[in-house]
């Protein structure tokens, strides 16, 4: 399924050690253009610093990363550039308490890409209609909700236009009611064509989106699959263990 | 009441002494500010150097009084040749090492300040900005040093008030301050207790009137959300 899509990221032997604890050791993993792949496993498994290694919040120890050509890993490489192709939405949403919702989405577009105010603010009330929160637009991020917070950074990273975007388990902080209304979003997303990595615990999101799912443990990718078979017909023990713990 | 005739007599040391006491206050808080926001800074640094000297400083001048620190800033610096101003019947020439010695001193608090407001921000938010493509000092100017302002300037305050107080140290040197004047009108009614008094209102004031400010301040600046 993979041979005539454009290779997006590619992940050569990524290691990550937080001092002695070694928390990847050795990830091989190709992201092609236009696919989800959504990452499952136990907590402490490294998926999350596997994604936040994707656009190197997390210093890789060893390895390398490519994406669109140039090597994330390398020193000289303008990360900050990258990093503008790349959207990241966190699990603590992590909008900016002190700009209103409009300037949360505006800051990017205007004072990193240099667009101008009038059109980043053509892009924001679209991207803000489409999530339906217009009305929000000179709210304050202390005064929405778990889900709005989360739809409106969604919007922020969106509205950088970048080529992939990256989700740390974007619905764990959540309240249960809330958890639909972004996980909306992000499907509307994917149909969209946009390329995603997800970190979640969602497995009824991975199985209904997902091109393609890995699941990890302790620190390696031990099996993955399309969701289908993944979920239907694990392989590896590991594997199985966790997918009775988790869809009971 | 003994304590009002002493002040209707002299009023005239207490309001020279308490202008000089406002004068080197507004100086010290500046100058300290200044230099403490940069150490505070250097402290965050990443560079080993930055953070090393910023430590090293920070733990001397907090480890040693004040008073030491004026005597060695005086001497140590006798080798500058400061103009001969006189500034509110203050030589110069001693005022500057004052102004000099009680900076240095109120930077090292500052810093100290500057750096837990800083560190108090949630690391989520420079994620976030570093995640849409901001340098670390666009992530500082624009979204970091914003929300650190409101943890700072509650505590800034309390220093400021501590510096207004502490400068009384410089009678040492001969500055014609609050307590200076305080002192003269002592030795001429004999009579210290109730300039005492004085001293203290004069001082208390100047503190609530300066708290008053940064109150002011502070409610704009949370106005602002």
């Amino acid at each position: 399924m993979t041979e005539e899509k454009t290779l997006l990221i590619e992940v050569r032997d990524l290691h990550k050690s937080f001092g002695t604890l070694e928390v990847l050791k050795g990830i091989d993993e190709n992201i092609y253009k236009g696919e989800v792949v959504v990452v499952i496993g136990p907590s402490g498994s490294g998926k999350s610093t596997f994604l936040r290694c994707l656009n190197r919040l997390e210093e890789p120890t060893s390895g390398h990363i490519i994406f669109e050509g140039a090597d994330i890993t390398d020193p000289k490489t303008d990360i900050n550039k990258l990093r503008q192709k790349m959207g990241m939405v966190f699990q603590q949403f992590n909008l900016f308490n002190n700009l209103s919702v409009m300037d949360n989405i505006l800051i990017g577009p205007t004072k990193v890409k240099g667009l101008s105010d009038e059109q980043a603010r053509a892009i924001a009330t679209r991207l803000l209609e489409r999530v339906g929160l217009l009305d929000k637009s000179d709210a304050f991020p202390s005064q929405l909700s778990g889900g709005q917070k989360q739809r409106i950074a969604i919007v922020r990273a969106l509205a950088m236009e970048p080529d992939v975007m990256l989700f740390d388990e974007p619905t764990s902080a959540l309240d249960p009611e809330m958890v639909g209304e972004v996980l909306d979003v992000m499907k509307a997303l994917a149909a969209d064509g946009m390329t995603m990595v997800v970190v979640t615990h969602e497995m009824g999101f991975a199985k209904e989106v997902g091109d393609r799912v890995l699941f990890m443990d302790d620190g390696v990718i031990l099996e993955q699959n399309v969701p289908y078979e993944l979920f239907s017909n694990p392989q590896n023990p590991r594997t199985q263990d966790f997918l009775s713990k988790v869809l009971i | 009441m003994i304590i009002f005739e002493i002040f209707t007599d002299y009023y005239r040391y207490f309001l020279r002494g308490a202008q000089a006491t406002i004068l080197l206050s507004l100086a010290v808080v500046f100058v300290g500010s200044i230099l403490g926001s940069l150490l505070g800074i250097m402290r965050l640094s990443n560079n080993r150097l930055f953070s090393g000297f910023s430590k090293l400083y920070i733990t001397v001048i907090r480890g040693t009084p004040l008073l030491v620190q004026l005597w060695i800033v005086y001497f140590q610096l006798d080798f500058i040749k400061y103009p001969d101003w006189v500034v509110l019947g203050m030589d110069f020439e001693r005022l500057a090492p004052c102004v000099i010695a009680l900076s240095l001193n109120s930077a090292a608090y500052v810093a100290e300040i500057i750096r837990a407001g800083i560190q108090a921000v949630d690391k989520g938010q420079g994620e976030a900005a570093r995640s849409i493509g901001m340098t670390q000092g666009q992530a500082m100017r624009t979204i970091i040093l914003p929300q650190a302002i409101k943890n700072i300037l509650p505590a800034i305050g309390n220093e400021f008030v501590t510096m207004i107080k502490e400068t009384a140290v410089v009678q040492y040197l001969g500055i014609t301050d609050l307590m200076y004047n305080n002192g003269i009108v002592v030795t001429s009614t004999y009579n210290p207790l109730p300039c005492y008094y004085i001293s203290a209102i004069i001082y208390l004031i100047l503190n609530l009137v300066m708290g008053h400010g940064i109150d002011l301040f502070e409610r704009r600046l949370r106005n602002s959300d």
